[in-house]
């Protein structure tokens, strides 16, 4: 019997991760409502001033973009562990990391990349300048991909374990630290009207690193998790 | 060529006897040198022309700060050849020299705090060598909760020996990503190419403390490693042969 194609592989896992979400919108809108909340209790705790709040607006995009993402992580792994969806894809004879990178690709297109497309609403309501949006754009693109691969990581070490939540973040939040720094010194550039090359070209560096090593260190971790 | 030499350090009971023999060697001189270094450092040595008699915390700072990223090599070192090669040996080393390794970091930080209230006038500063020293400490403590959060040995031993490994890689990128900010922690003074920039009464403490220190983590490991060989192997004959 032949296998289908690798890629095919790929894209089944991309369309049924896919589907699984439109049938449950509320998974996939949580953490963008936590994202927007967290983001607009700061003119209401600090202060509503815009000048004030554009100074702290590169770390508040950051950090609530981690921590939403970090909330999204729970389930990236945890119901398909539970159900056997990835036991199969371990004995289904197809590569495991590759079928991890779909996963984890899939998964940014729900979480990520609507952060990323959020980021006007809330960089605008931080007083955030129009022009500086398009540098904002493409840190967060950049920096999303990074924090769903070392995400994926961590929530694949942590199949094995009891408890997930705070364990989850304690593994992956120090392993995001420079992508907080280089996203957040990239917008903090982007705000002030400078050029933001270098920050986003080692957002771009990190991502890449990311996808070269996390799918493998995923595998690694969910094949000790399945045991 | 022959390798059963190597083989033997994949067996428990090799190891636990062998851990026992070394232990001395490692914490004699470790004794004498910290001991040594301490009477150097504090008593011999000439204060500091900016610091005065402050700078002398360097002889607990530095060394500790070296160990704890020394140590996380070692343990990740160990956990690769574990996860590579199967070796449980190589798992209970890793195992053993987290907490050690977690220990340093905390004595790093702690001194550090110390040392810059008078310097600098504050305990903390979000300078890139505090900040990665940090985080080191919170990979160090990952580890830990990871290994402690699975309650079989050997899922354990993988899971945290796969997260000791992601954590190389970044360890890099977190120290240079961190470089970002400027620094007010002065210059490295020892580890330099050319002289040091340390006249020799205060380098020499230094130097043995770092020595002493290192010999030091040397044996706490060992007997870390035979307790740690103790609790794997607890239902195994060779430990009833052996404590009897």
């Amino acid at each position: 019997m032949s296998a289908p194609g690798v890629l095919r592989a790929a894209v089944w896992v991309v369309q049924r991760d896919l589907r699984l979400a439109a049938r449950r919108p509320a998974q996939v809108l949580q953490p963008l409502a936590f994202f927007a909340v967290v983001t607009l209790l700061f003119p209401l705790g600090y202060t509503p001033e815009l000048a004030k709040l554009r100074a702290i607006a590169p770390g508040v995009l950051w950090v609530a973009a981690l921590l939403a993402s970090m909330l999204a992580l729970e389930s990236l792994f945890r119901e398909d562990a539970e159900d056997g969806t990835l036991e199969q894809f371990v004995v289904s004879g197809q590569p495991l990391t590759l079928l991890l990178l779909a996963k984890t690709a899939t998964h940014w297109l729900l979480t990520g990349l609507p952060l990323t497309l959020m980021a006007p609403l809330v960089g605008g309501a931080l007083g955030v300048p129009f022009a500086a949006l398009g540098g904002i754009l493409s840190a967060l693109v950049l920096g999303t991909i990074s924090l769903s691969l070392i995400g994926a990581v961590g929530a694949g070490l942590t199949l094995a374990s009891r408890r997930g939540g705070v364990l989850l973040s304690l593994l992956t939040l120090p392993l995001a630290v420079p992508v907080l720094i280089f996203g957040a010194r990239a917008t903090e550039l982007a705000i002030a009207g400078d050029s933001l090359t270098a920050p986003l070209y080692l957002l771009g560096a990190v991502a890449v690193l990311g996808v070269t090593l996390a799918p493998l260190a995923a595998a690694a971790a969910v094949r000790i998790g399945l045991e | 060529m022959d390798w059963t030499w190597l083989h033997k350090f994949g067996s428990p009971p090799h190891v636990y006897r062998l851990a026992g023999l070394l232990t001395p060697w490692f914490a004699w001189p470790a004794a004498l040198l910290i001991l040594g270094a301490l009477y150097g450092g504090l008593v011999l040595a000439p204060p500091d022309y900016q610091q005065g008699d402050g700078f002398r915390i360097i002889y607990v700072h530095a060394p500790s700060a070296w160990l704890g990223v020394m140590i996380y090599a070692v343990m990740a070192t160990a956990a690769g050849v574990g996860l590579i090669w199967r070796m449980k040996v190589a798992h209970a080393v890793a195992a053993s020299c987290a907490g050690v390794g977690a220990w340093f970091t905390v004595v790093s930080l702690l001194t550090g705090m110390l040392w810059g209230k008078p310097m600098w006038g504050t305990y903390w500063v979000w300078d890139p060598r505090l900040t990665a020293q940090l985080i080191l400490l919170f990979l160090y403590l990952g580890f830990m909760g990871l290994r402690a959060s699975i309650d079989d040995t050997s899922r354990a031993d993988r899971a945290s020996a796969v997260l000791a490994l992601v954590g190389v890689v970044n360890l890099p990128v977190i120290r240079y990503s961190v470089e970002w900010w400027n620094s007010i922690h002065q210059a490295p003074s020892v580890m330099k190419m050319d002289r040091p920039s340390m006249p020799f009464d205060m380098l020499a403490p230094l130097l043995a403390m770092l020595l002493g220190f290192t010999l030091y983590f040397g044996a706490v490991l060992l007997i870390r490693l035979r307790a740690e060989i103790l609790r794997r192997e607890r239902n195994a004959s060779w430990i009833r042969e052996e404590l009897t």
